[in-house]
């Protein structure tokens, strides 16, 4: 499953990300997600909900649903 | 003997910049290095054994090879690969605490480059109220290098890094990890989830409060309407809580004049020191409790983490027009003055991004068109209440959104045309919620006040000194006759058609040297007019001017590329003549326009 398309308020894990854009995948790891990371959105950005709030471990991170798109959570923890 | 040079690094929010200053008490110097467009700050102190260290302040980054301008030059002055920059003795990096598992890798990337280097955990303090328990004996241990805790606004925070630096020195050659480079950036996520879970004994916990604060601050409907109610307080404050302060220095300047008057004979010495020097800079400095209110805001919002929040509630509306929400801190900081504001693009990653942004910032209306436009508005706009509003305050409200709207505009049409290009990525942390430190936070202003002084008392006093110069000579002639009237005299046929006299010709010559200038001149030109300048430049106007006029005068500002120096900085950040020419093209045609059609509307229905 995408984070993207992740339940608000449901932690999940991350199984994987997506490597078919490089350039997306090490700034994705360069801030800080990796395999095994504890991801859970928390907030949705106002008007289309675009950027989405993030939270990471115990860090925040705020990102487009485009990027969101590009790491894949296992659903349950 | 020669001091050791230490460099500051890490992520950005990880409390470099407040190390800074509590290491450096402030003092610290903006060098820039020749040929790069390197740019950054560099303090001095002592340690506690007496030894002299010269410390500077990296952009802040994620990894080691970062996209954005500002992580090169970062990730180059590490490596010694800045033009003009030996590479720095040792590095000091620095971590948020609480986000020790988030950001371990990029410890571990830099220790692979094998250079002599200090860890520092910072806010300790935070991360332990929210529940972190760390070994930090093993972390040193299984890192192999020297780690510290901090805390870097207090002294008290910073004893165990300053101890540990002493010793440090103390070996010769300094202690440095094996260089290890090849390792992935997967890889190091994995060495370093080993050692987080070998060295944590309680992790934290999501900071409570920050989660609190963002279920308002972020919440999609309330959240947009705070900030928007923040914006609108910025600048009700930047008004009415200055106007004491202000009406101080006013009264103080005019005394200064009235003393000089008195104990001087008439001559042309008098003339310069009232007319030109005290006229002209105190017209300017008066505007310093303004600059100052709206730097604090800025400061505050900074310090205390709203401002990233701003930005991720602005992505979806800046986007709409092809900008990304990181494009908000720039153009939020162009309000203070576009020069920072063009330099605070290069955390954009896109080159495209970028240029859109440095190219509208000069639109966001900078502290230095708050003189010209309190000055109109107090000469042309009555006080009156509009409901709960000053409306001399709903004017200033209105030029603002003016320039922010031209700034929309253009952007939507430039990346239609010179600047199309992909959608770029936003990927940005928002920092824990932090009181900011009253300390850090004065000394920040401090130095912002420091440096408009420095301007007041450098370029605006040459360019009023000029001014007088120019409108005081020849001897008794007249202004049309003076070496002044007869610059503007060539330039006022192009300006009369938007309603520009004489006297806006002539100020506007300096105001190319710094807006703010203007002001100076004005008072400076009607000055030597003796024109009786009792009730102040405002008065004077009033008469002087038809309120179309005036109102042109206002249009023309929130658009007119009226600054050296911001055109030299974008020359220096784009690296393109072709560009900077575009950006000074582009804003005297709208200026120009927007100040015709103003006046015309205005000669219409008034």
């Amino acid at each position: 499953m995408r984070l993207d398309r992740l339940e608000k308020g449901r932690p999940a894990r991350v199984r994987r990300l997506n490597g078919a854009d490089p350039l997306m995948e090490a700034k994705l790891r360069e801030v800080g997600f990796a395999e095994d990371d504890e991801v859970e959105i928390v907030h949705f950005g106002p008007l289309a909900a675009r950027p989405i709030c993030v939270r990471l471990n115990q860090t925040l991170i705020a990102l487009r649903a485009e990027e969101a798109a590009a790491i894949e959570v296992k659903d349950s923890l | 003997m020669t001091a050791f040079r230490l460099a500051l690094v890490g992520a950005p929010n990880c409390g470099k910049s407040t190390l800074f200053n509590g290491l450096t008490g402030g003092r610290a110097k903006v060098a820039n290095y020749p040929g790069a467009t390197v740019e950054m700050r560099k303090g001095w102190f002592r340690t506690p054994k007496g030894r002299d260290v010269e410390l500077i302040d990296l952009p802040g980054f994620y990894g080691l090879t970062p996209r954005s301008m500002d992580g090169r030059i970062a990730v180059d002055a590490i490596a010694g690969r800045a033009a003009g920059l030996a590479p720095p003795d040792l590095l000091v990096v620095l971590i948020n605490a609480a986000n020790l598992k988030t950001h371990l890798h990029s410890v571990l990337q830099l220790r692979a480059l094998g250079r002599p280097m200090i860890l520092a955990l910072n806010m300790i303090d935070l991360a332990t109220r929210d529940g972190l328990v760390i070994d930090v004996k093993k972390l040193e241990d299984k890192l192999g290098l020297p780690v510290v805790t901090s805390r870097a606004p207090r002294k008290a925070g910073r004893a165990e890094l300053l101890e540990k630096l002493d010793r440090m020195f103390d070996a010769d050659p300094l202690p440095h990890p094996p260089a290890n480079p090849g390792a992935s950036l997967h890889e190091l996520q994995r060495d370093a989830r080993v050692l987080y879970r070998d060295v944590i004994v309680s992790e934290p916990m999501m900071n409570r409060a920050t989660r609190a604060i963002d279920d308002v601050v972020l919440h999609p409907i309330a959240g947009p309407l705070i900030l928007a109610a923040i914006l609108f307080l910025v600048f009700q404050a930047v008004f009415s809580w200055s106007a004491a302060p202000m009406d101080a220095i006013d009264q103080g300047v005019a005394a200064l004049g009235d003393f000089v008057t008195r104990r001087l004979p008439d001559t042309w010495v008098r003339s310069l020191l009232v007319d030109g020097v005290i006229a002209g800079v105190g017209s300017v400095v008066v505007f310093l409790p303004q600059i100052l209110t709206l730097f604090a805001f800025i400061l505050i919002m900074e310090a205390s983490g709203y401002m990233a929040r701003a930005a991720f509630l602005m992505d979806e509306l800046m986007s709409r027009v092809g900008l990304n929400g990181r494009a908000f801190i720039p153009l939020l900081s162009s309000f203070a003055c576009a020069i920072p504001g063009i330099m605070a693009a290069r955390v954009i990653e896109s080159e495209r991004d970028r240029l859109t942004t440095i190219l509208i910032a000069p639109l966001m209306t900078c502290s230095a068109r708050i003189p010209v436009y309190t000055l109109i508005i107090a000469a042309f706009v009555p006080v009156e209440m509009v409901g709960p509003f000053n409306l001399q305050g709903l004017v200033m409200f209105g030029l603002y959104l003016s320039g922010v709207a031209g700034a929309v505009a253009v952007a939507f049409v430039l990346k239609r045309t010179v600047t199309k290009g992909r959608q770029q990525p936003l990927i940005m942390e928002l920092p824990t919620y932090k009181m900011p430190d009253p300390k850090d936070f004065l000394l920040s202003l401090w130095g912002r006040a420091m440096a408009f002084l420095k301007r007041a008392g450098t370029i605006i006093l040459a360019m009023t000194v000029l001014i007088w110069f120019l409108a005081s000579f020849p001897e008794g002639a007249s202004l049309r006759e003076s070496f002044a009237g007869r610059i503007g005299a060539l330039i006022e046929p192009i300006l009369k058609p938007i309603g520009f006299n004489l006297e806006i010709a002539i100020a506007l010559i300096p105001g190319l040297a710094a807006r703010e200038v203007a002001v100076g001149a004005l008072g400076t030109v009607y000055a030597v007019q003796n024109v009786d300048a009792s009730g102040g430049l405002a008065n004077v106007l009033q008469s002087a001017w038809p309120l179309p006029t005036a109102l042109a005068f206002l249009a023309w500002y929130v658009f007119a590329p009226q600054c050296f120096a911001t055109l030299a900085t974008i020359r220096r950040e784009t690296n393109s003549w072709r560009w900077t020419v575009f950006a000074f093209g582009y804003l005297m045609a709208l200026a120009y326009l927007a100040a015709g059609a103003t006046h015309a509307v205005a000669e219409l229905f008034l």
